[in-house]
């Protein structure tokens, strides 16, 4: 069994983030850029599965910035047995659609039994990338995953929706994006990151994608118009409760109309 | 040239049921605003109907209704009629609810058709090149708008981000021809449809949201949270901590990786206010936070803020509501 995980590094979210009012892109020095949580908990499933069954192998894929690497390393040292990273300048500030065709021609490149991402990023939260690579790989998407239970030939799991719950099955190859009620990732051990640092980190530019990429050259592409900041929140008022708090709150909601 | 009377395609979710989502509305306003609503119905047959007919009240000039039949496969049909119906109307937009389902169908459409997927989008209008996408990112902190560089916008709607709503129109419903494309899909093995006990508002698009964090202390304590919520019509939400904690269900996540909600008024209690719960109320119009440490960042947003045990405040902030009220 071969696992691809997509995984993304994104400005932490528990960090300030930018966005450069210029040029609409991140503003890379404001914060911290880490593997977005949601992807180390897709690096967990894989590794999960891995570890019970021998012959499995875990591909961590990352398209990104010359940063990337560094994050990649860390799926590497969870337990992964390689990483690729796609680097081409091409792709700053690439969208939605130019995004999963360079993954789908990746994962093309690659090959794949299965692929696993997170359900959605804590930056672009369009929870759309898992779906766009498996139409572009015409292989079925289990996305939004609770549970998953992975078997030579297929894979199961969990799918809450805003209707209800269902239990989808996907033939492999597929594509599943899982939700962070699966567990934690691990954390690197000792051990683990010493070997990581002798783990295949390969590097893969648009030319290298060129003969499997599938685009068209036609896509229309989402773009960009306009950007500002929204203004910081005016200070309000904050009292230290002395026995009548909720009664002045309650006067507080009712003089603007709250209540 | 921009035509605003020219077609906006909305695909209307549909529960197995039979029930038009509450997301319709607000789509369906939302096109109203930037040109003429046409909608798509994807539903089994017994039960689609009654959907359109709902989708014309809701404000579809134009409804078209293709077959979803019970046991096929789980997006296939809905992404092929969508598919199908885009060729048919030649839409300026296509509008398509933030939700579990619709955010697969959106992604699987703009690859199919080559347009162009604007992403968790608060509002949308237009120019004089076309369909704009709003956007809220980071948390709210940055505005963006975005654009298509050819062709149809396709959009993910964020749920409850809309206001609009469209006038009623007389119902006109077409039955749509779907060719079936044929794509792997994935196969349900089992549906259990959400049994929702409680007639409180839903979280997303309230306009009033009481939340409770980790401060609440148990699951049985929450239930002063909700007493809050009820004496103010308010929907019901909880910081991940105190989801984490087990007091309440996952889906009453307000935050970066649960719901975002930009309500009228939003009571964090018992709430410390981590950046990633911020991130997910904080375009709220008026804040609230009650928590008994005054160090707590929630207060660095709020517009009223009480440093105070939640357990005596609370209480007299309901009982102080009902005299009010009566």
């Amino acid at each position: 069994m071969k696992i691809v995980v997509l995984v993304k590094e994104v400005p932490d979210t528990w960090g300030d983030r930018r966005l450069n009012l210029e040029t609409g892109l991140l503003e890379r020095g404001a914060g911290e850029l880490v593997l977005d949580e949601i992807g180390e908990r897709a690096i967990e499933v894989a590794l999960t599965y891995a570890e019970a069954n021998s012959g499995s192998e875990v591909v961590v894929l990352a398209m990104g910035p010359a940063s990337v690497p560094t994050n990649l390393r860390k799926g590497l040292a969870m337990g992964a047995d390689r990483a690729i990273h796609i680097l081409d300048d091409a792709l700053i500030g690439a969208d939605t659609t130019l995004t999963a065709t360079t993954l789908a021609a990746a994962l093309s490149h690659e090959g794949f039994d299965l692929v696993i991402a997170g359900n959605v990023s804590t930056d672009g939260g369009g929870a759309v990338i898992p779906s766009m690579v498996a139409e572009l790989l015409d292989v079925p998407a289990a996305t939004g995953l609770s549970t998953v239970a992975i078997t030579a030939t297929d894979v199961t799991g969990r799918r809450d929706t805003e209707v209800g719950s269902y239990t989808v099955k996907a033939a492999l190859p597929a594509v599943v994006s899982i939700t962070e009620a699966l567990p934690d990732a691990r954390f690197p051990s000792f051990k683990g990151i010493m070997a990581a640092k002798k783990k295949p980190l390969d590097t893969l530019t648009l030319a290298d994608l060129a003969a499997t990429s599938g685009a068209s050259g036609e896509d229309a592409h989402s773009i960009v118009i306009s950007l500002a900041e929204r203004p910081a929140r005016a200070a309000g008022v904050t009292i230290v409760d002395e026995g009548d708090a909720g009664t002045q709150l309650a006067e507080f909601l009712a003089k603007n109309q709250l209540i | 040239m921009t035509d605003s009377s020219a077609p906006i395609l909305v695909l209307v979710e549909v529960s197995p049921a039979g029930t038009v989502l509450p997301s319709a509305a607000g789509l369906l306003g939302a096109a109203a605003g930037i040109g003429t609503p046409v909608a798509l119905v994807v539903a089994p047959a017994a039960v689609s109907a009654a959907a359109a007919e709902r989708a014309a009240e809701l404000g579809a000039a134009r409804v078209l209704v293709a077959d979803r039949p019970a046991g096929s496969p789980l997006l296939a049909p809905v992404v092929d009629a969508l598919a199908a119906a885009a060729a048919s109307v030649s839409p300026d937009a296509v509008l398509i609810s933030s939700s579990s389902e619709g955010r697969d169908i959106a992604a699987r459409f703009a690859v199919r058709s080559g347009a162009a997927l604007a992403v968790d989008v608060v509002s949308v209008s237009r120019d004089e090149e076309g369909p704009v996408a709003h956007h809220s990112v980071y948390g709210g902190a940055y505005l963006v708008d975005s654009a298509a560089t050819s062709g149809t916008l396709v959009a993910t709607v964020r749920q409850g981000a809309i206001e609009a709503r469209a006038a009623a129109q007389t119902p006109s419903i077409e039955q749509l021809d779907v060719t079936p494309s044929g794509k792997r899909d994935v196969e349900v093995v089992d549906y259990q449809a959400t049994v929702t006990a409680s007639d409180r508002p839903e979280l997303r698009g309230a306009k009033t949201v009481v939340s409770g964090g980790r401060g609440v202390g148990s699951a049985e304590n929450f239930a002063l949270v909700e007493q809050l919520a009820d004496a103010l019509g308010a929907a019901v939400g909880a910081s991940r901590a105190a989801v984490d904690a087990g007091y309440v269900p996952a889906s009453y996540q307000v935050g970066q990786t649960g719901v975002t909600v930009s309500p009228r008024l939003y009571i964090a209690v018992g709430i410390s206010g981590a950046i990633q719960h911020r991130a997910g109320m904080q375009t709220a119009k008026t804040i609230v936070a009650i928590n008994k440490d005054a160090d707590a960042p929630i207060f660095e947003i709020a517009d009223f803020g009480v440093v105070g045990d939640l357990f005596t405040v609370v209480p007299q902030l309901i009982d102080a509501i009902s005299a009010k009220k009566d």
